[in-house]
């Protein structure tokens, strides 16, 4: 039995890092508000919010018949559809069509899908180079890594890190730190294999019914060439990605990237209906745990992300600790709600690694209840029994305290009073958390009810205007 | 399709049927009309500057001058468009991977979009899709009288539900993956310039 994902004892060590930890803090929240400046130029943006949600609400509702419909209009276009019901049945579809052509290359784009399935690893056991050409994606596989944020695998990373990176794995210039110049070894050195490789492989953001498209969103232009280049294209999309009609699909372009990271479109926005004369395309579909979580009255909603990482991006927690901290393949709000489906023991910790502040449902664009559902995910864990002592004995006694005013009162007083004479080490030890890495505020001369009672106005007196 | 596939598609529609929701209504989709811009063609120019991308509005009565002054050192200029000849043709490529040796490809774009400053492309203008990702520089003619408002307008067009390969591109390729700021280029294009110029009338060519 795995043990629990203990995310915030995984922080530490981020936190404990000078530089990074604020350097990634400032970062994602200079994107979220760039995504709040690309909101606010859509007049029409909660309505685009309110329509994307129903529109997944909608076809989650309605999956298998859109299923089907999409493997009938995409085998008319020449498209092999394979169904895998899990990662093992998905690594060996792609690993036969690998091993059918005699390929022991594989170009791909970034895919958390394929990261779910643990396909790289699969692939390398059975003789495949996998080459990513995501830049952010490839950093992270040179570092042996996986991806540390949905949008950008590698943003935890300074260029001084990615700088000694390549230098180590490509033999550039370790002191040239410059982002443009990093950006182009990686194409240097991704050119060739794009070259080469006689498979290709991208994920998907969406998957249209109506004319059996997949439709990919990247800035980099790794995806349509991985598609383009070589001989085969296999794409890879869970089955919770299918809408409807082209007609949808506008609203959740327009959403797309600019909840990502405040750009109106992503550079490359691109429809593949089927493969061009003489090459092959082949989409599989993933289910992984997929239909199961339909079923799941509270927590089904959250098939509706579109992984645009806005959540993550928004998050106290997650810019503070880094998405490695999660020790899962989806991080932040979105991975604390989606992760527990997958495993729950395992990531049975996740959602205490939340503030509830709100914030991730509040610019998530398809309306996703993301804070309501950690809160849920709680209740569960606790129903299961699925909650450390420590944890539990905390919350027992903060359900009683809370649940009886003179006690609460009591507490209260006597904890302001005590914080002054305490030592250090009877105040922060194991059984308090929140005073990990961060000081407990100075305790108040006197309590908000102590206040109102010197303060209030006696009987007969006339309060002062 | 193998019979354990059959399984497994069986399996997991079985499953998603038995799990889903009760039924939920398709919305409406408006265009969002209300909000559209009164001058598509500058609202268009803004919107591919802010993606990195050059929009040239005067005409260019040369083409063939205008290519070799703005690229001095390019070889191989592929030219996908019937009244430019280029140093070669996208049907003279063997194999799509030969489109890296191309400097400059000049092709012509069916519609603009003012909103994101994307412009279409499709494998029937591409011919050879690669065209488009593997040279360093991009040419793209577009007739300023098919740049429409916005993305609901986009996909109105008939080669999303036609062509095997429809790609909105919007200004060159650029990656924000190290430091979250977008620098160009990254794996495609290193350069977008879109030359607004009216589609030809048939055997009349225009520039």
């Amino acid at each position: 039995m795995s043990h629990p994902v203990d995310q915030a004892k995984n922080a530490e060590k981020f936190l404990a890092e000078p530089v990074h930890e604020p350097r990634l803090d400032k970062l994602l929240w200079a994107m979220r508000l760039r995504r709040d400046a690309a909101a606010r130029q859509v007049p029409e943006w909660e309505e685009l919010r309110t329509l994307a949600s129903a529109i997944k609400e909608h076809t989650l509702s309605n999956l298998s018949e859109y299923l089907i419909q999409f493997e009938t209009r995409a085998t008319a276009n020449g498209v092999i559809v394979h169904w895998a019901r899990d990662s093992h049945e998905h690594n060996q579809i792609v690993y036969d069509l690998l091993a059918e052509r005699g390929a022991n290359l594989l170009v791909k784009s970034k895919s958390m899908l394929t990261e779910e399935c643990e396909m790289r690893p699969f692939l390398e056991r059975r003789g495949i180079r996998v080459t990513e050409t995501d830049l952010g994606e490839r950093i992270q596989q040179l570092d042996d890594q996986p991806p540390g944020h949905i949008v950008g695998p590698a943003i935890h990373k300074t260029n001084h890190d990615v700088a000694v990176l390549f230098s180590q794995k490509y033999g550039s210039d370790p002191n040239n730190e410059d982002t443009a110049y990093l950006a182009g070894v990686m194409r240097d050195n991704t050119r060739p294999d794009f070259l080469h490789a006689r498979v290709g492989m991208t994920g998907a953001n969406f998957v249209v019914a109506e004319t059996g498209a997949i439709v990919v969103a990247t800035n980099e232009g790794n995806a349509d060439l991985s598609a383009n280049t070589p001989e085969l294209h296999i794409c890879s999309v869970g089955i919770e990605k299918v809408i409807p009609t082209t007609e949808s699909l506008a609203v959740f372009i327009r959403l797309l990237a600019r909840s990502a990271i405040g750009d109106t479109i992503t550079q490359y926005t691109s429809s593949f209906r089927g493969p061009r004369k003489g090459a092959a395309m082949h989409v599989i579909l993933v289910d992984n745990g997929r239909s199961a979580r339909l079923g799941m009255k509270r927590f089904w909603h959250s098939l509706k992300c579109i992984r645009c990482a806005a959540c993550m991006n928004t998050c106290p927690v997650y810019r503070r600790s880094g998405g490695l901290s999660y020790g899962s393949t989806y991080m932040g709000p979105i991975g604390i709600i989606m992760m527990p489906t997958f495993e729950i023991r395992k990531y049975s910790e996740l959602p205490f690694s939340s503030t509830l502040n709100g914030s991730c449902t509040n610019v998530c664009p398809v309306k996703i209840d993301i804070h309501e559902q950690i809160y849920g995910w709680r209740e569960v864990m606790e129903e299961n029994d699925q909650i450390q002592v420590v944890k539990k004995e905390a919350m027992r006694l903060a359900d009683e305290v809370l649940s009886h005013p003179a006690l609460y009162q009591i507490a209260t007083t006597t904890v302001s009073a005590a914080l002054e004479v305490l030592p250090h080490f009877a105040v922060y030890n194991r059984l308090n958390a929140w005073g990990k890495h961060r000081e407990v505020p100075e305790a108040t001369k006197e309590t908000f009810h102590e206040w109102y009672k010197n303060h209030r106005p006696k009987r007969n007196e006339v309060p002062v205007p | 399709m193998n019979s354990s596939e059959a399984l497994s598609k069986n399996a997991i529609l079985g499953a998603v049927r038995g799990n889903q929701p009760a039924a939920q209504p398709m919305p409406t989709i408006p265009h969002f009309h209300t909000n559209k811009p009164t001058d598509l063609v500058a609202t268009f120019r803004e919107s591919v500057a802010r993606m990195a991308g050059v929009v040239v509005t005067d005409q260019v009565p040369d083409l063939d001058s205008f290519l070799r002054a703005k690229f001095p050192d390019a070889k191989v200029i592929c030219s996908a468009i019937p009244e430019y000849a280029g140093t070669i043709k996208p049907a003279s490529l063997n194999h799509w991977s030969e489109a890296s040796t191309i400097d400059v490809s000049i092709l012509r774009s069916p519609m603009g979009v003012a909103e994101t400053g994307s412009i279409l492309l499709s494998d029937v203008e591409l011919q050879v899709n690669t065209i488009a990702l593997l040279a360093h520089d991009l040419v793209v003619l577009l007739d300023p009288k098919q740049i429409v408002a916005n993305i609901h307008d986009a996909y109105d067009h008939p080669y999303f539900k036609l062509r095997l390969y429809s790609l909105l591109m919007t200004g060159p390729s650029g990656s924000g993956d190290i430091g979250g700021i977008v620098v160009h280029p990254a794996q495609g294009a290193k350069t977008l310039t879109i030359l607004l110029s009216p589609a030809p009338k048939a055997g009349k060519p225009t520039v």
